[in-house]
């Protein structure tokens, strides 16, 4: 693997992650338990599918196949897609939507906390634009997980089940791979092995505090890096490719 | 979340204005009340700042009442400033 289709693939992963949780966090428009919180979450949403265009912006010149950022979310096939498979898991009920967000909020601050001072301008440029998004995001689902976890019983119980179904894809999150280690080594990257256990500290400390508990890690499902995905994936880009793939090269 | 209170929502839009009343919104306490806020008034750069009470607390004056409290400023054209000459310098009057 040349030094360039490795800053292509990190690249698409970090448009991908953004880009599947922002379809996710869209499918609850309309859907929220108050219309406030329906807000709040849109406008996740919106920040991801932003962030995610940046990126795939950058991949498209990367690539300098003649792409635009619309081929790269409408016209791969979920074996070309990169995300991280928690960010796939579907809403489930409320819990399950928070929990998954605030496993990722915190990586994802940590994350562009350290991309900021990659050598790579326009990925460290980026991480500077969407800190501020995070910032909120992590404060709005972290807010959540001691509410509800400190909350009822009824409420504890639901928080403390969806934490222990999502807790087998934490364990990707900082999963190294080829691609990574390139990047690392050429100050491109982010090294994972810090951000786990700042990540780590981070959500027992807070869960401590809500009353919740994190499962010790002992295994993890992975492969979303490497396009290997959950059942999930296929659904969401069956809704999100359709027109594409239907009416190819329709627009407004 | 039914039980929810109800907020007035406030907020400035630039440095050295008023908070204006922007609308109320639903929340569990006065910290999610601000969040919510942010969310629902402040999307498309209205605010730099954010006020919330509880609308319970805001006492509003009677409808009845209208006739005794604002009727008699009607009448009352000289306490409008319209009855001076400005000059030519002086703008954004």
């Amino acid at each position: 693997m040349t030094k360039k289709e490795a800053l292509l693939k990190y690249t698409l992963r970090l448009a991908d992650n953004a880009s599947i949780l922002g379809h996710r966090l869209g499918e609850w428009c309309g859907h929220g338990p108050v219309l406030e919180q329906d807000i709040a979450m849109t406008n996740i949403a919106l920040d991801l599918i932003g962030q995610a265009r940046n990126y795939y912006q950058y991949a498209a010149k990367l690539e300098a196949a003649g792409k635009t950022e619309d081929d790269y979310a409408y016209l791969r096939d979920p074996l070309d897609y990169y995300n991280l498979l928690l960010l796939e898991q579907p809403n489930g009920n409320f819990a399950h939507s928070i929990v998954r967000q605030y496993f990722f909020d915190i990586f994802h601050y940590l994350f562009l906390t350290a991309l900021m001072s990659s050598k790579d301008k326009q990925l460290a440029a980026i991480a500077e634009k969407s800190i501020k998004e995070v910032t909120y995001h992590k404060k709005w689902s972290g807010d959540w997980i001691l509410r509800l976890g400190d909350g009822t019983e009824l409420s504890n119980e639901k928080m403390q089940t969806a934490i222990n179904v999502l807790q087998t894809y934490v364990g990707e999150l900082f999963l190294m791979d080829e691609v990574d280690e390139m990047m690392v080594k050429e100050n491109i990257g982010v090294d994972l092995a810090p951000i786990k256990e700042e990540w780590t500290r981070i959500v027992q400390e807070h869960f401590t505090e809500a009353k919740l508990k994190l499962p010790d890690a002992t295994w993890t499902q992975k492969g979303g890096k490497q396009g290997y995905h959950s059942e999930h994936l296929g659904y969401i880009l069956a809704d999100m490719q359709y027109l594409q793939r239907t009416y190819p090269g329709a627009v407004w | 979340m039914k039980d929810w209170p109800l907020w007035e929502v406030f907020i400035r839009s630039k440095q050295g204005l008023n908070h204006i009343h922007a609308g109320s919104l639903h929340a569990a306490d006065a910290e999610m009340a601000i969040e919510n806020a942010r969310d629902v008034y402040t999307r498309r750069n209205e605010g730099i700042s954010i006020w919330v009470v509880e609308s319970k607390h805001v006492k509003a004056s009677n409808p009845e009442d209208q006739g005794a409290l604002f009727d008699p400023a009607d009448n009352k054209i000289y306490r409008h400033p319209t009855f001076y000459v400005l000059p030519d310098e002086l703008k954004h009057m």
